[in-house]
C-alpha cells in the first residue's frame, strides 16, 4: 500500500477548542497532516473542515474513524475517491518593477487569478484553484523573485446533490 | 427556584445517582465542599492524594458499573489527577473526574493554581468540558454522565471555575442529552452477525478470545452460551479475566505475554479466532506479525477505531457485545469440536504452565495460590503492576465478572491500594484484596491514612521481594543481569501500617502464610501482611519482547517439582 493523499471533510460543533480536538488527535496518533482548513458552514452552530493527510487506506481510515469519535464532530468523510470540487487559495507577493510589471500580469492573466494590490517593487496575486494550478503559477512566478506566500489549504465539497 | 452552581452540581450528581465522591479539597473547589453537607446522600471520601482518588474512582466503576465520581481543586490537584484519568481511559473505565478552576476573570492570566487542565486531559478524556456559565452545569452534568457510561466507557472531565460554583441561577435538570455527534452502535450488523456465524459454523479450530468489553457489556452469560453450543474454548485477556469461568472445562486461562503457553499454543493453531470486547493490545497479541498465523479474525466490539487498528479482521462486528452475542447464538450450529479440545487438553498436560519450583523460600506463586484458596475465589482482585499483577492474574481462578481490577492499558504501579479502596466502598458486601508490589505500594502508600479514616476494610498482601521485580526480571534475561536501581530499600510496612493504625503481620516463611490469610480474613477492619518472598522469582511462561506467541518461554521442567491447579478443580 502506498501513501496518497486523501480528503476528509469534517463537520464539527462551532464550539471553543474543538480546532484544538482535532489537531491534538492527529499530533498524538501521528498522523500526517497536509493542510487543514476550517470556517463556518451552511448550518448554524456547525464550521466544515477538510483535511489532507496522507498515509496508506488504512492509516487513513484510521484518521477517519478516530475523528468521528471526538464528540464535537457530526460527521466526517473521506471524499478521495468520490467527484469533488477542490480549491485553494494563495497570495504571492512577488517582486515586480516597472520592467517586469506587464509581464507578470500577463502570467497572472492566463492564470485566471488577480492582482490585489500593488506597490513601487511589488504586487500581490491572488491565485484559486487546485494545487496544481497554485503550484504552476509559483513556478513560473519564482522567476521575479518571490516575497512572501501564504496559502489556504485545500477546500472541498463533492459534486451535484447533497444526500 | 434559584441554586448555586455548587447546589446545581451536587444536586445534577444525586440525580444521576451518584453516591459517593472521592476528592480533596482546595481553594478553588470550596464553593462545592461548603455546600456538600447540604447533601448527606452524597458520602465524601477524602484521600490523601488526587491519583489516589482517580484510581478510586476507578476501582469503584469496575466493581459496580457505575461511574465513578472524583473531584481536584485547581493547579495542582487537577493535574494531580492526570494519571487517573489516562488510566481510566486506556482501561474504558467510565468515569467523571470535576475540578475546580480559578475564577472566570482569572483564566490566562496565570493565575495562582491555574492549570489548563482540559487542555492538558484533551487526549486521556473521552470528553471533556470547562463550564464557563452555571446556567451551562446541570447540561454539562447529564452530558458527561452519559458519554462516560455509554458506547465504550471512559473518563469525562469537568472544568467548573470558582465563581461558577457560587453564581445563582435556576435549576433545571434536562431529561435527555443533545449529543448529535456522539454516537454509537449499539446493535451489530445482522448480515455481519449471519456471516461470522457462518464463519464460526465451519471452523474446525476455534477459539474465542474473551475481552473486558464482556464485562462492560455483562454478556457473560451470552459468551457462556456461545462456547457451550458450539464447544468453543475460550482464552481470556488480562482485563478479561473474570468474564468467563475459568473452572469451567473449556477456559484455558489467559493469554498473551505472560499467558498460558497452552493458551498461546491455541491462538497459534486456531483455524477461526472470535475476538470479542478486546482490542489486541500488544501484550495480548505480542509481535503480531506472528500473530493467530492460521486464523481467520472474526472482531466484535463497540468502537469502530478498534477494528483493524492493530491486526488485520476478516469479519469485523461494531455493536454492543451482549446484542451481538444474542443474536449471533441464534445462528451457531452446536457442535463438539473433538479433535480440537483433545488436542488443547494434551497441550495442557504437556504444558502445566502454573506449576512452581521447589524451594525453601516463600515464593510469591503459593502466597496468591493461598489466597485463592482462602476465599474459595469470593473475593474481588486488585492488583498492582508488574510480578505481583501476572502472578494474581495467572494463580487465582476468576470465576466472576467485576472479580479482578487491574491497571492493563497504563500499567500504573500504585493503582492498586486506592482502587482497592474504590471497589470496597462500591461493594462493601465482598471481601477486597489488594495484592501489591512492594514498589507499587509505596506509590500511594499515603491511601493508608484515607483505609483508617473511612473504615474501609481492604486486605492487603505485599508480595515484597525487596525489587522493581518485573524490571528486575528483564535486567536478568536481556541486560545480562545488569540491576541497575532496581534493588529496593524498603521500610518496615508492618511498622507503617501500626503507625496508620492498621493491623499487620510479617510472613517470612510458607508455613506461616495460611494462618496469616485467615488471620486478616477474620479481621473485621483493613489488615496488611508483608510477605518476603524470594527476590528472584521470575513470572512465566513468558513471551520475550518481540516474539511471536509461539515463542512462549516456559520454567525449566527440572525445577518443577510442586503442581498446584489441577484439573479436578474444573466442572
Amino acid at each position: 500500500m502506498s501513501d496518497t493523499k486523501h480528503t476528509l471533510v469534517a463537520l464539527v460543533e462551532d464550539k471553543p477548542g474543538v480546532l484544538n480536538r482535532v489537531a491534538s488527535l492527529f499530533r498524538r496518533r501521528a498522523f500526517n497532516i497536509q493542510s487543514l482548513a476550517v470556517g463556518h458552514s451552511e448550518q448554524p452552530g456547525l464550521s466544515r473542515m477538510t483535511v489532507v493527510v496522507s498515509g496508506d487506506s488504512a492509516v487513513v481510515e484510521q484518521v477517519r474513524k478516530q475523528l468521528d469519535k471526538l464528540i464535537n464532530v457530526i460527521r466526517v468523510s473521506d471524499i478521495t475517491e468520490e467527484d469533488i470540487v477542490a480549491r485553494e487559495l494563495a497570495l504571492i507577493k512577488v517582486n515586480a518593477t516597472a520592467s517586469t510589471r506587464s509581464e507578470i500580469m500577463q502570467i497572472v492573466d492566463i492564470f485566471r487569478a488577480n492582482i490585489v494590490d500593488v506597490s513601487s517593487d511589488s504586487v500581490t496575486v491572488e491565485v484559486t484553484g487546485d494545487e496544481d494550478k497554485v503550484e504552476s503559477l509559483l513556478e513560473l512566478l519564482r522567476s521575479f523573485g518571490i516575497k512572501e506566500v501564504t496559502k489556504t489549504g485545500r477546500v472541498a465539497l463533492t459534486r451535484g446533490d447533497t444526500q | 427556584m434559584k441554586k448555586t452552581g455548587a447546589q446545581i452540581l451536587c444536586e445534577s450528581l444525586i440525580k444521576e445517582g451518584v453516591e459517593v465522591i472521592f476528592g480533596i479539597l482546595g481553594g478553588a473547589v470550596l464553593p462545592l465542599y461548603d455546600t456538600l453537607p447540604q447533601y448527606p446522600q452524597l458520602r465524601h471520601i477524602l484521600v490523601r492524594h488526587e491519583q489516589g482518588a482517580a484510581h478510586a474512582a476507578d476501582g469503584y466503576a469496575r466493581a459496580t458499573h457505575k461511574a465513578g465520581v472524583c473531584i481536584a481543586t485547581s493547579g495542582p490537584g487537577a493535574t494531580n489527577l492526570v494519571t487517573g484519568i489516562a488510566n481510566a481511559f486506556m482501561d474504558s473505565s467510565p468515569m467523571v473526574a470535576i475540578t475546580g478552576q480559578v475564577a472566570r476573570p482569572f483564566i490566562g492570566k496565570d493565575a495562582f493554581q491555574e492549570a489548563d487542565i482540559t487542555g492538558i486531559t484533551l487526549p486521556i478524556t473521552k470528553h471533556n468540558y470547562s463550564v464557563s456559565d452555571a446556567t451551562e452545569l446541570a447540561g454539562t452534568v447529564k452530558e458527561a454522565f452519559y458519554i462516560a457510561q455509554t458506547g465504550r466507557p471512559g473518563p469525562v472531565l469537568i472544568d467548573i471555575p470558582r465563581d461558577v460554583q457560587q453564581e445563582e441561577v435556576e435549576f433545571v435538570y434536562p431529561d435527555k442529552v443533545n449529543l448529535p455527534g456522539y454516537k454509537f452502535i449499539s446493535r451489530g450488523h445482522s448480515v455481519q452477525v449471519k456471516r461470522a456465524a457462518k464463519l464460526i459454523n465451519q471452523a474446525q479450530r476455534p477459539l474465542i478470545i474473551a475481552g473486558r468489553g464482556i464485562i462492560i457489556s455483562q454478556a457473560h452469560d451470552e459468551l457462556k452460551e456461545l462456547a457451550e453450543k458450539a464447544q468453543i474454548p475460550v482464552v481470556n485477556t488480562l482485563l478479561g479475566l473474570g468474564s468467563f469461568p475459568q473452572n469451567h472445562v473449556l477456559s484455558l486461562g489467559m493469554m498473551g505475554m505472560h499467558g498460558m503457553a497452552y493458551a498461546n499454543m491455541a491462538v497459534q493453531s486456531a483455524d477461526l479466532i472470535i475476538a470479542i470486547g478486546m482490542r489486541f493490545d500488544d501484550r495480548a497479541t505480542a509481535n503480531t506479525g506472528g500473530f493467530a498465523p492460521n486464523a481467520h479474525i472474526v472482531h466484535i466490539d463497540i468502537d469502530p477505531a478498534e477494528i483493524g487498528k492493530n491486526v488485520r479482521v476478516d469479519m469485523p462486528i461494531v455493536g454492543d457485545v451482549k446484542n451481538v452475542l444474542k443474536a449471533m447464538n441464534k445462528e451457531i450450529d452446536s457442535r463438539d469440536h473433538l479433535d480440537w479440545l483433545s488436542q488443547l487438553e494434551q497441550w495442557r498436560y504437556e504444558h502445566p504452565s502454573l506449576d512452581i519450583r521447589q524451594n525453601d523460600e516463600l515464593l510469591p506463586q503459593y502466597v496468591i495460590q493461598q489466597i485463592y484458596e482462602a476465599t474459595r475465589g469470593n473475593a474481588i482482585v486488585v492488583t498492582g503492576v508488574g510480578q505481583n499483577q501476572m502472578w494474581a492474574a495467572q494463580h487465582f481462578v476468576y470465576t466472576k465478572p467485576n472479580s479482578f481490577i487491574s491497571s492493563g492499558g497504563l500499567g500504573t504501579m500504585g493503582f492498586e491500594l486506592p482502587a482497592a479502596i474504590g471497589a470496597k466502598v462500591g461493594c462493601p458486601g465482598e471481601m477486597v484484596w489488594c495484592i501489591a508490589g512492594d514498589g507499587g505500594f509505596q506509590m500511594t502508600i499515603q491511601e493508608l491514612a484515607t483505609i483508617t479514616q473511612e473504615n474501609i476494610a481492604v486486605k492487603i498482601a505485599i508480595i515484597n521481594n525487596g525489587y522493581l521485580g518485573m524490571v528486575r526480571q528483564w535486567q536478568e534475561l536481556f541486560y545480562e543481569h545488569r540491576y541497575v536501581d532496581t534493588k529496593l530499600w524498603n521500610p518496615d510496612f508492618v511498622k507503617i501500617a501500626e503507625a496508620y493504625d492498621i493491623p499487620g503481620i510479617r510472613v517470612k516463611r510458607r508455613e506461616e502464610v495460611i494462618p496469616a490469610i485467615q488471620k486478616a480474613m477474620d479481621y473485621s477492619g483493613a489488615f496488611l501482611i508483608d510477605f518476603v518472598v524470594e527476590p528472584e522469582e521470575n513470572v512465566y511462561p513468558m513471551v520475550p519482547l518481540g516474539g511471536s506467541l509461539s515463542e512462549t518461554l516456559e520454567l525449566p521442567k527440572a525445577e518443577i517439582v510442586s503442581s498446584h491447579r489441577n484439573i479436578s478443580q474444573k466442572e
